[in-house]
């Protein structure tokens, strides 16, 4: 396998893995089983796979009915519908009747790019966050989506993951992926600031890391791919050898990763807290890259705003 | 149970259902009237759903999707030997209490909650694609409210379940013809509910009187005779069905009876009972 898998392409290899032996998982697509990569499920095992057309909340139902007969039910559909358009779905079909769909948000956050709005997802961290009985998860590369989704295929619960649209650089090797459910992972440890980031921008987390190193500032990093539930131990571990913590989010400011790692650090060690994360307001036009790049969503931007907090 | 039976029985019920409604305070009263004969006949004829079936492989589904008609759920299901009837007359709708005011999954016998409209067809469609997968003769029942047909989502399962030609599906329609604004021709016209559901490519089966258990009994039955395509009975009922104190007033949506109210309702429902 190729360094650059999207985290959606292995998220279908790993349910391929596990249909081979499992009759009762089932993959479902809203007319989006080319965008979420699935049509080789589809073509492998039709009949563990439902179209449901373009209807979102038809399709969280539907899944939420058949993890109800005993289906592993991994539905899945841009984030930008899957979480908005289906929400009260995904809030009493699927967390509060507690069936066990696994949902499954492609081309999250930005992905989608010069699309617009209507097909960015920056609120879907706060929704689903929001709802109680429901895991939020962004892993971060492949390598991580292939734990994650090999421990979700284990288990009863409702869960969201998001992920992005294209393949990226990973973050770790296949031989080398520290992974434990529900518990973050620490890339390095420092103590002049602590980054806390999820999904792509951990990625970049890494990166300004490694360039605050070279200026003699000392990181740590906190790929919180599990945002619900928050791994509050770690956090407030770390972020209380730090001096400054700064969060990093493909998301709206509003409820997200930041909000939560501000709670927690209020909470448990009082220092300051800075909110990396797009704004509100519909991001300018452009690839992934080039709407981060614009606000400063990169490994120098992160660095830059770090060197400035600790000016 | 004999179709004598099954009426004695409804009336029974109905009265269990005032109780519950004046103990706890208020309930969807007219809702409950209309749909609890339809569901005393899945629940003691059509469907082979028990205590001691209830959620193992191959069982039959429920899904109540007018979900605000808990009170005649939590009759029929303790009736039905589920939990018990003098529970739920004391505790519905009370502090703490598990019988909430829509159904919920933590007591036994509910398969799904609901509350927000719209939301059973669906579910039970994934039900019914999901038995087919299991490779079992489970049929799936969803029960739905004429206003409740305004809801977007009852037409995406709709599409869905024919496109799955589901025969293993069986929707119910309890068209009382009144929702809490009014009339449902003046809140939201349904015009020829029959041909739309049709047109969806369902086998319709229009049932008279949906009051009459004769004739549910005998619509069920032909929806299990129906192959290729799910079938949906239209069930012309009367909204506050017993007592002429609330038959067909939609103030009765959702109405807590006065103690003249009351009493005359509990007297025409015994009498309903003894006419059986």
């Amino acid at each position: 396998m190729g360094k650059n898998v999207a985290n959606k392409v292995m998220i279908n290899t790993v349910l391929m893995e596990a249909a081979k032996n499992d009759r009762d998982v089932v993959v479902l697509c809203s007319d989006s089983r080319g965008s979420a990569s699935a049509t080789p499920f589809a073509e492998a095992f039709p009949g563990q796979f439902v179209e449901v057309g373009i209807a979102e909340q038809d399709l969280v139902g539907i899944a939420a009915g058949l993890a109800r007969v005993g289906k592993k039910a991994f539905p899945m559909s841009p984030a930008c519908f899957l979480t908005t358009r289906s929400y009260e779905q995904c809030k009493v079909d699927v967390a509060y009747s507690h069936t066990n769909v696994k949902l499954i948000g492609i081309s999250g956050g930005v992905s989608y790019g010069a699309l617009g709005m209507s097909h960015h997802s920056a609120q879907d961290i706060a929704a689903m966050s929001a709802i109680p009985g429901m895991r939020v998860y962004l892993p971060s590369d492949c390598h991580q989506t292939r734990c994650l989704m090999e421990a979700l295929l284990r288990d009863q619960e409702p869960a969201y993951v998001r992920v992005g649209r294209n393949a990226v650089d990973p973050v770790y090797t296949e031989e080398d992926c520290p992974f434990e459910m529900d518990r973050a992972t620490v890339i390095c440890e420092g103590t002049d600031v602590c980054l806390v980031a999820c999904g792509e921008m951990v990625l970049y987390a890494k990166g300004a890391a490694e360039i605050l190193k070279g200026k003699g500032v000392s990181a740590s990093v906190i790929d919180m791919y599990c945002v619900k539930p928050f791994d509050e131990e770690t956090v407030a571990a770390l972020a209380a050898k730090a001096r400054v913590v700064i969060s990093v989010e493909e998301h709206s400011p509003y409820g997200g990763l930041g909000s939560r790692v501000a709670q927690v650090v209020g909470e448990r060690c009082p220092r300051p807290v800075i909110t990396m994360a797009l704004p509100d307001a519909p991001v300018v036009t452009g690839t992934s890259k080039e709407v981060f790049a614009h606000y400063g969503l990169t490994a120098e931007g992160i660095a830059e705003r770090a060197l400035k907090a600790l000016a | 149970m004999t179709e004598t039976n099954l009426k004695k029985l409804s009336y029974e019920l109905r009265r269990d259902v005032v109780q519950m409604i004046i103990n706890g305070k208020g309930g969807h009263i007219g809702g409950d009237m209309s749909v609890i004969d339809a569901l005393v006949v899945l629940y003691f004829h059509e469907m082979g759903v028990t205590p001691a079936t209830f959620g193992k492989p191959g069982q039959d589904h429920f899904v109540m999707s007018k979900g605000h008609s808990v009170e005649a759920l939590y009759a029929v299901l303790a009736k039905k030997g589920f939990f018990s009837r003098e529970k739920v007359l004391a505790e519905f709708s009370q502090f703490g209490s598990p019988f909430i005011g829509h159904p919920n999954n933590k007591l036994p016998g509910i398969e799904m909650n609901s509350g927000a409209l719209g939301h059973g067809l669906p579910v039970a469609v994934g039900m019914a694609i999901g038995e087919r997968m299991n490779g079992t003769k489970s049929r799936t029942y969803v029960v739905m409210g004429d206003g409740e047909q305004a809801e977007g989502s009852v037409w995406e399962g709709a599409m869905a379940a024919a496109n799955y030609h589901l025969d293993n599906l069986c929707a119910v329609l309890d068209r009382n013809t009144l929702q809490i604004s009014g009339d449902t021709e003046n809140v939201m016209a349904l015009l020829d509910i029959n041909k739309k559901w049709e047109s969806f490519g369902w086998h319709v089966i229009d049932v008279a009187d949906g009051n009459d258990h004769g004739q549910l009994i005998s619509a069920f039955g032909e929806a299990r005779l129906v192959k290729g395509k799910p079938s949906i009975l239209i069930l012309h009922t009367v909204k506050g069905k017993g007592s002429k104190v609330m038959e067909n007033k939609a103030a009765w949506h959702h109405h807590l009876p006065t103690l003249d109210e009351y009493k005359a309702i509990m007297d025409d429902l015994e009498k309903a009972e003894k006419e059986a």
